[in-house]
């Protein structure tokens, strides 16, 4: 018993640390961005802090140890002791990653990597080392930069004798003192008693002012108040931090709120508990679908009086699905916040100067498409800033700033999620990728658009060839990032311009679990065609349909020619020869290309759950999934991305 | 899990447990397979097609939401007259990390098989591989095939594990390019 509630802990400990590392992380690329202000430092610390306590709680003397050093040179920095410079920074993000890789042991139930925690404290203590001699030797002397003071006279101060005025014009006369006060434990009129000192003041003592000078003011009453002086934050500069921050003098005077901590109001939930629930509000959609089927086939009057019954239990099964689903959605926040890092520490390898830009942080994306689409978009942004930015004096010599920019944007539109990654570097050379494909022999029409020439890039063939990107070995595999992205049925499309950079957008679902479908009937069996790429449905007139070759058959939509795809030959139904009188044609456009499929008949139009294949059996070309249809038969789920792409040309 | 082929060493002194086998019948012999690896057994449904499918693949039903494949061991086989009435019965298996339907002419009985009774299997030269054969056993003089189900639903050959990938419409796509008319 003992044992499972250990691992229980455990593991909230291991998710814990892990989002520690992350706002650890963050907090540091923002110090060194100079985003920072206190707040910054404190979280930084607490996360250091907390994690240190489990650390010791469980037994990981490796991860206790780094996050004792790592406290320390925080500490230091929070008290004003260092500054927050490129080489702190540096050997805490080092750090970060150390404790990762302790966390990984930890959770296996490894020891620590013995040469990467021995490597991590050595570098804390050199930098720990390096501060410790100055500031001994500082110790006597006083810092530059000044004091700030906690001044919260108890009560009786009036009865010693003492005046607080007098108190701060001392202070005054000694440096340039900032004063603020604290009213917090002011009573009301009517209950106030003069003769008690009430105020509680904060000054900020700024100067080159030795320690005992601010110790000899308050020495008459440091028995009758309670004082608190620490050096004044380095950061802390005079523009960046005005003295009104009422909460903070408030939470140091209560010493319990800390504040950025109450603002906390989720909670964490296991995702298996979340997917139970989102498979039996499946089944329940599925059992009201079942529902209305039945009744349907009841008589007018019985119908009538169950109608209304059941449109209720529709509209309170699909709102409580959308509020089960809206749990599983997560801003793509969680998302991005990886890159800095990652674009940060690849630009110092790569010695180019790069700015990243995010915009959309907040737009809403189901958490198992993020977790599915972070290494697609790790490559795209690793690509952009490896082979789309050139190196600064390239940027110079062609008249745009040195610093290139990334940009990554998430938005909202229709029922899918856009996220581009835009680069302003030197763009796609059209020609080299032509030749590139032509060397690998891949047929290329030389007067194809952009467009098409860009789709080269996504070829198996081309896109893990380094020789188009100049840095050979690091070609990423653009087909993989495509076969990612398409399995999630999302697609991604590249536009580009010479020398003003390259955009790739990538537009995702929502969310893989539910879609709205088309149902349509080929030979028996019923299929689902998502209703986004559906555009129109029609009857196949013959006369509108013409062989091309004599063998494909294009239709003829409002003086456009479609490819006309008989949805019976392409999925080998047995009854492939009978084909019906009369057809109908549902035309679909994915990514710009359009296609009519023929069917037999159109059912309905419903919200579907969407159900793995693959769990069970395998991919099958041209269907994407399967659901449970009302009657608890399967229906297969139609991949019309994937025929689009196969059998359509470029609208 | 029960490792077929590498029984471990009986107690000393005791006789090793006998193992227990769900036998059922294909064209008029009889089978086992593991009960272990069995999860139900149904009676044969309406199924979903999957397009372009092996032919010993009839489909996929709705198995309380997941869905399932259903393989017919028959066609697979190439077994005569597989015929689809009121006693054809569906094993459901949980095999090589899968629930899958396996479609046999009739469901009989559990057999407790003692080791002894557990023969090296022949090599038939056949439609069965003798790779998915545990053995031969004898069931009141008859003779019992047992089926490794495991290893055969999980064989490349059995077509249920393709790699993804390996046969993603991606990779046998031609390039865009030349298809401007």
């Amino acid at each position: 018993m003992a044992a499972i509630d250990l691992a229980q802990f455990q593991a909230t400990f291991f998710a814990e640390s892990r989002e520690g590392l992350d706002a650890m992380e963050a907090g540091l690329l923002a110090l060194e961005s100079g985003a920072a202000n206190a707040e910054t430092i404190n979280t930084v610390f607490r996360a250091a802090h907390s994690m240190k306590g489990g650390a010791a709680t469980f037994g990981f003397t490796a991860i206790t140890d780094t996050t004792h050093l790592a406290e320390t040179l925080l500490d230091q920095l929070r008290a004003g002791r260092r500054a927050a410079d490129a080489a702190f920074v540096d050997a805490l993000l080092a750090t970060v990653d150390a404790l990762r890789a302790m966390l990984d042991a930890a959770e296996r139930g490894l020891d620590a990597p013995a040469g990467i925690v021995r490597a991590t404290c050595s570098r804390l203590d050199g930098l720990l080392g390096a501060a410790s001699a100055p500031a001994a030797s500082a110790a006597a002397a006083p810092p530059t930069g000044g004091w700030r003071i906690h001044f919260r006279p108890r009560p009786g101060l009036y009865a010693s004798g003492n005046d607080p005025s007098r108190l701060l014009r001392e202070l005054d006369a000694l440096g340039r003192a900032r004063v603020t006060c604290d009213l917090a434990d002011l009573p009301p009129l009517s209950a106030l008693d003069p003769v008690e000192a009430r105020l509680a003041w904060r000054i900020d003592l700024e100067g080159d002012i030795p320690r005992d000078a601010v110790d000899g003011v308050f020495a008459w009453v440091d028995t009758e108040c309670d004082l608190d002086i620490a050096p004044l934050p380095a950061i802390a500069t005079p523009a960046a931090a005005p003295p009104a921050d009422a909460p903070e003098t408030r939470a140091a005077g209560s010493g319990a709120i800390e504040p950025g901590e109450h603002a906390e109001t989720s909670m964490r939930v296991a995702v298996p508990k979340i997917d139970a629930l989102i498979n039996l509000v499946g089944e329940l959609v599925i059992n009201q679908a079942s529902l209305k089927q039945r009744a349907s086939l009841l008589d007018a009057a019985a119908a009538e009086s169950l109608g209304a019954c059941l449109d209720e239990i529709e509209r309170n099964t699909r709102d409580l699905q959308e509020a089960v689903m809206a749990v599983r959605m997560v801003p793509v926040e969680a998302l991005f916040s990886r890159f800095p890092r990652l674009v940060r520490d690849l630009a110092a390898r790569l010695s180019k100067k790069v700015q990243l830009q995010t915009s959309g942080e907040g737009t809403e994306l189901d958490k198992g498409v993020i977790e599915r689409i972070v290494d697609p978009l790790v490559h795209l942004v690793r690509n952009a800033l490896d082979h789309g930015l050139e190196p600064p004096e390239d940027r110079l010599r062609a008249g745009k700033p040195a610093a290139g920019t990334i940009s990554l944007s998430a938005s909202h539109q229709g029922g899918s999620i856009v996220i581009e990654v835009t680069d302003d570097g030197r763009g796609i050379d059209r020609a080299r990728l032509v030749a590139k494909a032509a060397e690998r022999g891949i047929a290329v029409d030389p007067g194809a658009s952009d467009a098409e020439i860009w789709q080269l890039v996504f070829h198996p063939g081309l896109s893990t060839a380094g020789a188009i990107t100049d840095i050979s070995g690091r070609g990423v595999g653009m087909d993989v990032v495509r076969r990612n992205i398409l399995a999630l049925g999302g697609e991604v499309a590249i536009a580009s311009e010479p020398g003003a950079g390259t955009r790739v957008t990538v537009r995702l679902p929502l969310t893989l679990a539910i879609l709205d479908g088309m149902s349509v009937a080929v030979d028996g069996e019923t299929y689902v065609l998502p209703l986004g790429y559906v555009v129109e449905s029609l009857q196949v007139r013959p006369a509108d349909v013409n062989l091309v070759a004599a063998r494909h058959r294009v239709l003829r939509v409002r003086g456009e020619y479609l490819p006309l795809l008989a949805m019976r030959e392409l999925f080998g139904s047995p009854g492939a020869a009978g084909a019906q009188r009369q057809p109908v044609a549902v035309v679909v456009e994915s990514d710009g290309r359009k296609l009519a499929l023929e069917i037999d008949e159109l059912v309905g139009q419903q919200q579907v759950v969407v159900k793995s294949i693959e769990s069970n059996y395998r991919r099958v070309d041209g269907v994407s999934g399967a659901t449970i249809l009302g009657d608890g038969r399967v229906a297969l789920i139609v991949d019309v991305g994937g025929l689009a792409r196969r059998y359509a040309r470029v609208a | 899990m029960i490792d077929i082929d590498k029984p471990s060493p009986p107690a000393r002194g005791m006789p090793a447990p006998p193992r227990e086998f769900l036998t059922f019948t294909l064209a008029g012999e009889e089978y086992g397979i593991d009960i272990l690896k069995v999860q139900e057994i149904r009676g044969y449904d309406a199924v979903t097609r999957i397009p372009n499918a092996p032919d010993f693949v009839r489909g996929v039903i709705n198995l309380r939401g997941t869905i399932v494949p259903v393989v017919d061991l028959r066609t697979k086989f190439r077994l005569p007259d597989a015929r689809y009435d009121e006693f054809t019965a569906m094993i459901v298996v949980n095999a090589a990390r899968r629930v899958v339907g396996v479609v046999v002419d009739g469901v009989c009985d559990v057999a407790p098989l003692a080791r002894d009774e557990i023969h090296i299997a022949p090599e038939f030269g056949g439609a069965i591989d003798g790779r998915f054969l545990t053995g031969i056993g004898t069931r009141d003089g008859r003779m019992l095939i047992l089926l490794d189900i495991e290893g055969l639903l999980g064989s490349t050959e059995f077509g249920l594990t393709a790699t993804y990938g390996a046969d993603a419409p991606i990779n046998q796509e031609s390039p865009t390019c030349h298809a401007s008319p």
